[in-house]
């Protein structure tokens, strides 16, 4: 009977000694999401609920008019919201595509490996502000490389791109397509995981390239594909820094690069409407939630965690 | 037919077959190489063409960028765009603005982020998983969420117009590189810490004798990828800074586009000296980047 207790009290000894170090050890961490993540989440809910201008430090509690008016009457919203989901929609699955497919082009053992994996991942070190001044060089009209080599090899005229209303969603999404090395260098790392032995099973059972890709390659790197897609949608949806370059931040030509987190910025810091802004800080929030829950949902019909040991 | 002579019937097809295989199999695999290539060499130089036409546009004197049919090799390469560019604004205060908040940011992290991946690692607490979860989940908030209360509470504190709102949360931790080392001290052996800790360590100096010098390349992905964080940075200066001769090198080059939309010259010289730094350091440190990347694309699985 004594021992028993004694090993009870080692053991409550040993996990308040272990508390101790473990919160001391994580303190930082532990004031960091208290100060910078746990107040500003509550507080900016809170702004949400009011009509706030920081000049003027009274908080005038409005319920849910800031939510109802940019669901419901706010034409520039819509067409932010629109402008944001239109670009993850298209930029993420091309990226996933381009970027897997690279990959295992590059994997195919042949030479010259390292330079090509360097040559698709310089563009991802390239400033985001220097970047977008690169592009509207690139894709000018009239002197930008690409008109002028549309027209000398093709003889094509190329669209206004950036120019145009029609032209430069597309645009912006092929301009995210160069900086895919990033998912590139992932994949090949994932790509290389993928045992010898499941390749060589498939060859005795008779399968040819095609079928060793559809059916062993895919499904071992879908994890890392699940990843890329939440981490890419989540990232797209808050797209900012290269539109606000492009276009001096008010998405011109015809608002159709004004992205969802550009017109928060411009409410926020421009008009200083907080409350305004804090209300679309939670509809994206949402948004984003929504989109990750169903991505989760769906998962476990297309991820395979069949390389993974039990944690 | 003698028993020789039926064996050969049998072999000699076998060994035409055989070698015929092989014929085939080296044969595809040239297929393969020349498929892939033909393929990726195309792709490679559409990916080398904005470089050529950024280096190509800052080296030509003015008279030359507005031509049609576009000159790909200036005339006389005008060198003096570069200096020109750097002279055209504040140039060498911006990078060094730029400098003295990575510096401090990267000191930061590299002060607050290790501790707390050690507590998620080995030490074994009440809580940690639930802590580990929230960690996980501030990586995937949207970051106008918590934007909006942090700007009044700095502006509250007088600190907006000031690097401080830039550097202070560094030392607070960050979740990408909490989680990063996490993982990699995860790889370090029990048995090194056990051993330890029978001898009677502390924690304290588990940690700082056994754990650290053991995590350099991990540190040094972190003081890279901070690195370049900071140098590309946007978004935090645009928010803080409002004098322009503390504006660091993004809001800078922003700036100059905003006066001087036209002089691309300049701007491409401008923005080829921002990126050669970036690029001269991967390929300094081109293992360490990678490895970092393939450490939280794949571990973060």
């Amino acid at each position: 009977m004594q021992m028993f207790s004694l090993e009870a009290l080692r053991t409550s000894r040993m996990a308040r000694r272990n508390l101790f170090y473990g919160v001391l050890f994580a303190s930082p961490w532990l004031l960091g999401i208290i100060l910078f993540t746990a107040y500003p989440l509550v507080a900016s809910l809170y702004y949400s609920f009011t009509e706030y201008t920081v000049v003027n430090p009274v908080k005038k509690f409005v319920g849910l008019s800031n939510y109802t008016n940019l669901i419901l009457k706010d034409d520039v919203f819509h067409r932010s919201l629109y402008n944001s989901v239109y670009f993850a929609l298209f930029s993420i699955p091309l990226g996933i595509i381009v970027g897997v497919g690279l990959a295992m082009m590059l994997n195919m053992k042949i030479k010259g490996q390292p330079v090509y994996r360097t040559i698709y991942f310089l563009p991802v070190l390239i400033p985001d502000v220097a970047m977008a001044i690169l592009w509207i060089w690139v894709f000018n009209a009239q002197f930008g490389i690409v008109n002028t080599l549309l027209w000398q090899l093709f003889g094509i005229n190329g669209p206004g791109w950036l120019a145009s209303p029609v032209w430069s969603k597309p645009t912006v999404i092929l301009m995210s397509l160069w900086t895919v090395g990033q998912g590139v260098v992932i994949y090949l790392a994932a790509l290389q995981d993928v045992p010898r032995s499941l390749y060589d099973a498939a060859e005795v059972d008779g399968a040819n390239a095609l079928q060793k890709t559809r059916h062993v390659t895919l499904p071992m790197i879908t994890p890392v594909i699940f990843f890329n897609l939440i981490m890419g949608m989540i990232g797209s949806l808050q797209y900012f820094t290269i539109a606000h370059v492009i276009t001096g931040g008010d998405g011109r030509p015809g608002q159709s690069l004004f992205f969802y987190a550009m017109y928060l910025y411009r409410n926020a810091f421009a008009f200083f409407k907080m409350g305004m802004a804090s209300a679309q800080a939670w509809i994206l929030f949402a948004v984003v939630l929504i989109a990750t829950m169903l991505v989760f949902r769906t998962s476990a019909r297309w991820v395979y965690y069949g390389g993974e040991e039990a944690r | 037919m003698t028993e020789k002579a039926m064996q050969q019937a049998i072999v000699q097809p076998r060994r035409q077959a055989a070698t015929l295989l092989r014929f085939w199999r080296r044969y595809q695999a040239v297929i393969r190489e020349v498929l892939s290539h033909s393929v990726l060499v195309p792709l490679a130089i559409i990916y080398m063409i904005p470089f050529f036409w950024m280096v190509s546009t800052s080296l030509k004197p003015d008279t030359q960028i507005f031509l049609w049919p576009p000159v790909w090799i200036p005339k006389p390469f005008m060198w003096s765009n570069y200096p020109g560019a750097i002279s055209f604004i504040p140039f060498w205060a911006y990078i060094k603005n730029t400098l003295v908040i990575a510096f401090f940011a990267i000191v930061g992290v590299l002060f607050s982020c290790p501790p707390v991946a050690y507590s998620f690692s080995r030490i074994p607490w009440a809580g940690r998983n639930t802590l580990f979860m929230m960690t996980i989940a501030t990586m995937m908030l949207p970051y106008q969420v918590t934007m909006i209360p942090l700007f009044i509470l700095f502006s509250r504190l007088g600190w907006v117009g000031g690097y401080f709102p830039l550097i202070v949360p560094s030392f607070f931790g960050g979740a990408f590189y909490i989680f990063l080392l996490r993982q990699f001290f995860m790889t370090i052996p029990q048995e090194l810490t056990d051993a330890a800790r029978i001898d009677g360590a502390s924690e304290m100096r588990i940690y700082t004798q056994i754990m650290m010098p053991l995590t350099r390349p991990a540190l040094a992905t972190i003081v890279v990828f901070e690195f370049l964080a900071r140098w590309r940075d946007f978004l935090g200066p645009l928010i803080y800074l409002n004098e322009p001769k503390k504006y660091t090198i993004s809001l800078g080059l922003q700036m100059f586009r905003l006066e001087h939309g036209t002089e691309w010259a300049l701007l491409m010289a401008c923005s080829i000296v921002l990126t050669t730094p970036v690029v001269l350091l991967y390929f300094f440190v081109q293992r360490t980047f990678i490895q970092g990347i393939t450490l939280t694309g794949l571990k973060g699985v």
